[in-house]
């Protein structure tokens, strides 16, 4: 099931990951798979069964303990599970941050900010202090950080799991969009299935720890996907068997 | 505010040897006055009343308990004002005193912010540094000035210099304390950030960890501030040689069981500190207010 197409070049690919932690407890097994340009991959799974240890170590912020990623690290955009703005930079600055980090000239970054900021639906609010933003909004403007690079290669870490219903799936359908405008390749984690259905090319479903690649779905509709396809019998029957398929993993 | 001061920057010092246990910065509030006369109202009357209560207390203790003869132990507030403020020779004379033990406590605190700064950066750019640095930084900060003062003596003479000397003794502890802990404050996700994006050593430093310090930083400035003008009134107490400081004078009018004027000292001195702590408290305004909660307004 978890075979992968070996004639498409793959963006980022896990070849045999394993993750034992110093303290033994072990993480990940023998995960393999790909991520190619132009496919958005959402991996559902249950807490605590090494997701966001799969994208530290796809970052490079961790080791594996066992097999090899592919990918280049040098334009990857990641955005973490927690917004992660410093409090002391208003939305501009935060979203300018990253072109400063590597060396792009102001009045470059400053262009490259407001749009990310204009994308994510964000510039009545640039001039804003982090404490003075919802939930929603923080998420933005870390989304719109990490858009500045223009990465080829886009890591979400459960982006949107503090907020609200409704907010996720405004910003699902922005997200969606902006993958369908950026062409980049997209790996997704998170635990609403709805979500990971409506914006992916493909969805894995991991198993509990140690974390392993248990079933893998194509998600057949077409890009643009208007909000309606919530309510389509089809979107929901695809929900309906990714659901079985996690729930047989936490057993 | 120092006694409390003192034991807040003891408690976090000991703490953050601990490593990661999450000591937030000092509880130093402030509250903005808001605008409405309501609130002026509620915000200026307790202190006022429980002002006013204080004095009443005064006048019935200076006559009501004390015999004329023995009024001298705490004359009323009126002659305080009268002798220690309003007689101008007294009055001048405080006043320079306290010139130059602010001009002390300003050098003092100076040297201190220099020298905290420069130990906290390299403390918090190499864990071997801490490690050998802060247990001695610790005794410092145990050593009571007296025990000391002696040695100050021989090494510094009787006058500024010594005095100066006492007070950065006194006044860097909180500011290492407080800077090293602000440096180490920046949480786990914006260092992933930076190291995502390959920042320097240096970019790291100056974008994300001195902004973060911040907030204790000037938690640190504050107590500091307070203690180096405690520093310079010892200080001056002990090494009386040059110009005359607050300690001096204290010391001169309680051998001539001057009491008036010696209450009016203390109540300068009282206000230097106070003067210097609302300082700091309004160049935190200034600096971080934008971002940082513990300026902004609270009720
Ligand atoms: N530094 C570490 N040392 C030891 N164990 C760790 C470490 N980091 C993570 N783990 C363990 O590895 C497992 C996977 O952690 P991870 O954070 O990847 O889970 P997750 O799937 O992202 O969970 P969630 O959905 O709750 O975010 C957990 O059991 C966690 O306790
Ligand atoms: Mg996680």
């Amino acid at each position: 099931m978890t075979a992968t197409d070996t004639t498409r070049t793959d963006s980022l690919a896990f070849n045999g990951i394993g993750m034992t932690f110093p303290d033994g407890t072990e993480a990940i097994r023998e995960a393999s798979f790909s991520v190619a340009r132009g496919e958005f991959v959402t991996i559902v799974g249950p807490s605590g069964c090494g997701k966001s240890t799969l994208l530290k170590i796809a970052s490079g912020l961790l080791e594996p303990t066992a097999g090899t990623v592919t990918v280049d690290r040098e334009r990857l955009g990641y955005v973490f599970q927690d917004a992660t703005l410093l409090p002391w930079r208003n939305v501009l600055g935060n979203v300018e941050l990253l072109a400063e980090l590597h060396g792009i000239d102001k009045t470059e970054r400053r262009r490259l900010a407001l749009e990310a900021i204009d994308m994510v639906g964000l510039t009545s609010f640039q001039g804003h202090y982090p404490r003075s933003l919802s939930g929603g909004m923080k998420m933005r403007a870390s989304l719109a950080r990490t858009l500045t690079l223009k990465p080829p290669v886009f890591l979400f870490d459960e982006p949107f799991g503090a907020v609200d219903e409704i907010t996720r799936e405004h910003l699902n359908d922005e997200t969606q969009r902006l993958f369908q405008t950026e062409g980049f390749a997209g790996l997704f984690i998170t635990h609403s299935i709805a979500e990971a259905v409506f914006m992916s090319t493909r969805v894995l479903v991991m198993s509990a720890r140690p974390g392993r690649i248990v079933a893998e779905f194509d998600v057949p509709f077409d890009y643009p996907r208007h909000p309606e396809l919530r309510f389509d019998p089809e979107f929901a029957a695809l929900c309906g068997e990714v659901s079985k398929e996690l729930r047989g993993s936490h057993q | 505010m120092s006694i409390d001061d003192l034991s807040t920057a003891a408690t976090s010092g000991s703490d953050t040897t601990v490593d990661a246990a999450p000591v937030d910065a000092p509880p130093v509030r402030r509250t903005r006055p808001r605008r409405t006369a309501g609130s002026l109202a509620l915000q200026f009357l307790p202190p006022l009343i429980l002002g006013a209560a204080i004095v009443g207390a005064w006048y019935y203790v200076s006559y009501g308990l004390l015999t004329p003869e023995r009024r001298f132990l705490l004359r009323p507030p009126h002659e305080i004002l009268q002798v220690g403020f309003l007689d101008w020779d007294h009055f001048s004379e405080i006043l320079l005193a306290l010139w130059s033990s602010t001009r002390v406590a300003l050098i003092g605190l100076g040297i201190s912010i220099c020298i905290g700064f420069f130990l906290a950066t390299i403390m918090s750019q190499t864990k071997i540094v801490e490690r050998a640095v802060f247990p001695y930084m610790v005794m410092l900060q145990a050593i009571p000035i007296l025990a000391i003062v002696p040695l100050i003596g021989f090494w510094w003479g009787y006058g500024t210099t010594s005095r100066i000397a006492v007070c950065v003794i006194i006044s860097l502890f909180p500011i290492i304390v407080n800077t090293l802990f602000g440096l180490q404050s920046a949480e786990r996700g914006m260092h992933d950030l930076f190291t995502l994006h390959h920042a320097s050593r240096l970019t790291r430093l100056r974008k994300l960890m001195f902004p973060a310090a911040q907030p204790a930083i000037f938690a640190g400035l504050r107590i500091s501030a307070g203690l180096s003008v405690i520093g310079a009134i010892v200080g001056d107490y002990f090494f009386g040689q040059g110009a005359v400081g607050i300690g001096q004078l204290l010391k001169r009018y309680s051998s001539r069981l001057e009491g008036e004027e010696l209450l009016a000292a203390v109540i300068m001195s009282s206000a230097l500190g106070v003067v210097v702590f609302l300082f700091f408290g309004w160049l935190q305004g200034v600096a971080i207010g934008k971002w940082h909660d513990s300026s902004g307004p609270n009720d």
